[in-house]
């Protein structure tokens, strides 16, 4: 057991000569020190982001993971956020792509300048993401969603897929850079449908 | 510089980015479009170096490093950022550094702050109450003479100090910092910053844990941000990230911005200050 945890320690010595392409060794950083600073790293913050100086399990574990769990983590991860997901009372996953459009080109809310709030959150998914081909201000983190409706052919499964992957990313992809904005409370249950619509119904720009 | 031509040129770009947005939805060669347009843009900002009003800020910090201020009404050219009391060439070039007179790894606008405060009796509490400028507002007098020591250093590359203990402990608490995910986005500086070739929305985002990308841009700090018209310092843009990623406010002088400014000098290692930088 103590040659298993030397080599260990071995093994992420050399994992951060590496990450820095050099041999002088750098000290590992203890979780409570990395916590500490950070706590300390923001001036009084105001209530509703004192719980954000914390993490939760999956941001520590992918955090610590580079975003690269291990199979067995990242199944772990999966299934805990998946349980997070809810649905509308009705079933139905697809509101108005309007409203959709709207929210995925806001990129406000939850930003220390957005308190006390004067409108809802947006999704800010243009960001990040081609969508309607009208837009051409659009961020490349994320794969390209043009077309993205028709090229699923506009089916159930497809239509929750997306559903879910709004609601909590890590469902299907854990540690996906994606915020979890159902799970996190960024988007409501209605936005969300939206931003589905958006993606799915057959009149939306991002299917023409 | 001739400002009209200038203008006619950035008129250039703004029409071939409309005529872009107008083309039909050939998708990646509008894309690739897109790219070279604001490239273009890049270019011709950065083409007259005297163009860039981040000078005027250099050469305020200049005075008031050397202006008689504050409550003990001396200068600061006693202040010693690393290569002994009021040595200012070069010195930017090994920032951050372990310091024993603070028992701290400062960068230089926490070095400042720190001989301001105690050469000059300067309230530190005034200092970093409301430290960076707002939109249209010129960089406050910390950020000034930052960008002035930075200036000084114009030309030299990063030493990246490995030297001390606690300059070890800086940049590997840094870089565990930038990939720490949290708030309610879960974002850490690493969801934007740790691959090659991104963009949100149309800005292209270095790739800050690659050495190759960090030696391009970290030496171009601080910067006059055309966007917000003044200059923005490295640990003003750090509290703009924090701000993006739904953090609260990054206090200046934070172990927390010294650590990810080391870490984020020690990817850029070798690579040339070029400050003040301009940018979009």
């Amino acid at each position: 057991m103590t040659k298993f945890r030397s080599l260990a320690q071995v093994a992420t010595l050399a994992a951060a000569a590496a990450l820095f392409g050099c041999s002088t060794p750098l000290p590992s950083i203890a979780p409570e020190k990395a916590d500490a600073t950070i706590k300390a790293a923001f001036v009084n913050p105001p209530d509703p982001f004192k719980p954000r100086l914390a993490q939760d399990e999956t941001m520590r574990q992918c955090s610590e993971a580079r975003n690269d769990p291990p199979a067995a983590l990242g199944e772990a991860i999966s299934k805990r956020e998946a349980a997070t997901i809810k649905y509308p009372a009705d079933g139905n996953l697809m509101g108005d792509w309007k409203r959709g459009e709207a929210l995925a080109q806001s990129g406000y809310g939850l930003r220390f300048s957005d308190y006390p709030a004067t409108r809802p959150n947006g999704g800010n998914c243009y960001a990040c993401h081609q969508i309607s081909k009208a837009e051409v201000s659009f961020g490349t983190l994320g794969p390209s969603l043009a077309e993205y409706g028709k090229l699923k052919d506009f089916s159930a499964e497809a239509t929750k897929a997306v559903y879910d992957k709004i609601y909590n990313s890590h469902a299907a992809n854990p540690c996906s850079l994606m915020p979890r904005f159902g799970a996190n409370g960024v988007l409501t249950i209605e936005q969300i449908k939206d931003a589905v619509a958006l993606l799915m119904s057959k009149d939306s720009p991002v299917n023409q | 510089m001739d400002f009209r031509r200038s203008s006619r040129g950035l008129g250039a770009v703004v029409f071939a980015l409309v005529v872009a947005s107008l083309a039909p939805p050939q998708v990646a060669a509008q894309t690739i479009d897109t790219e070279k347009a604001i490239e273009e843009y890049r270019r011709m900002m950065k083409e007259d170096p005297w163009s860039n009003p981040g000078f005027l800020d250099a050469d305020r910090g200049e005075d008031l490093w050397k202006a008689k201020r504050g409550p003990k009404n001396v200068s600061l050219e006693t202040c010693d950022l690393g290569k002994g009391p009021g040595v200012v060439d070069g010195a930017f070039a090994e920032l951050p550094r372990y310091f024993g007179d603070a028992d701290e790894v400062m960068d230089a606008e926490s070095r400042v702050i720190h001989c301001m405060t105690t050469i000059q009796g300067f309230s530190r509490a005034d200092l970093t109450r409301r430290p960076h400028p707002g939109g249209g507002q010129r960089v406050k007098e910390v950020g000034a003479i930052a960008t002035w020591v930075a200036s000084k250093s114009s030309g030299l590359k990063f030493k990246a100090r490995l030297d001390h203990v606690r300059e070890r402990e800086a940049v590997a608490l840094g870089e565990n910092l930038f990939n720490r995910r949290s708030g309610p986005f879960d974002f850490a500086c690493a969801t934007c910053h740790a691959t090659a070739g991104q963009r949100i929305r149309l800005q292209g985002l270095p790739f800050l844990a690659d050495p190759e990308e960090a030696r391009k841009v970290v030496g171009e700090w601080p910067a006059y941000r055309v966007s917000s018209t003044h200059v923005m310092t490295m640990q003003h843009r750090l509290y703009d990230c924090y701000w993006q990623m739904r953090m609260p406010e990054l206090a200046i002088g934070s172990e927390a911005s010294n650590a990810l400014a080391a870490y984020l000098v020690y990817t850029a290692k070798g690579g040339v200050i070029d400050a003040p930088g301009l940018k979009r």
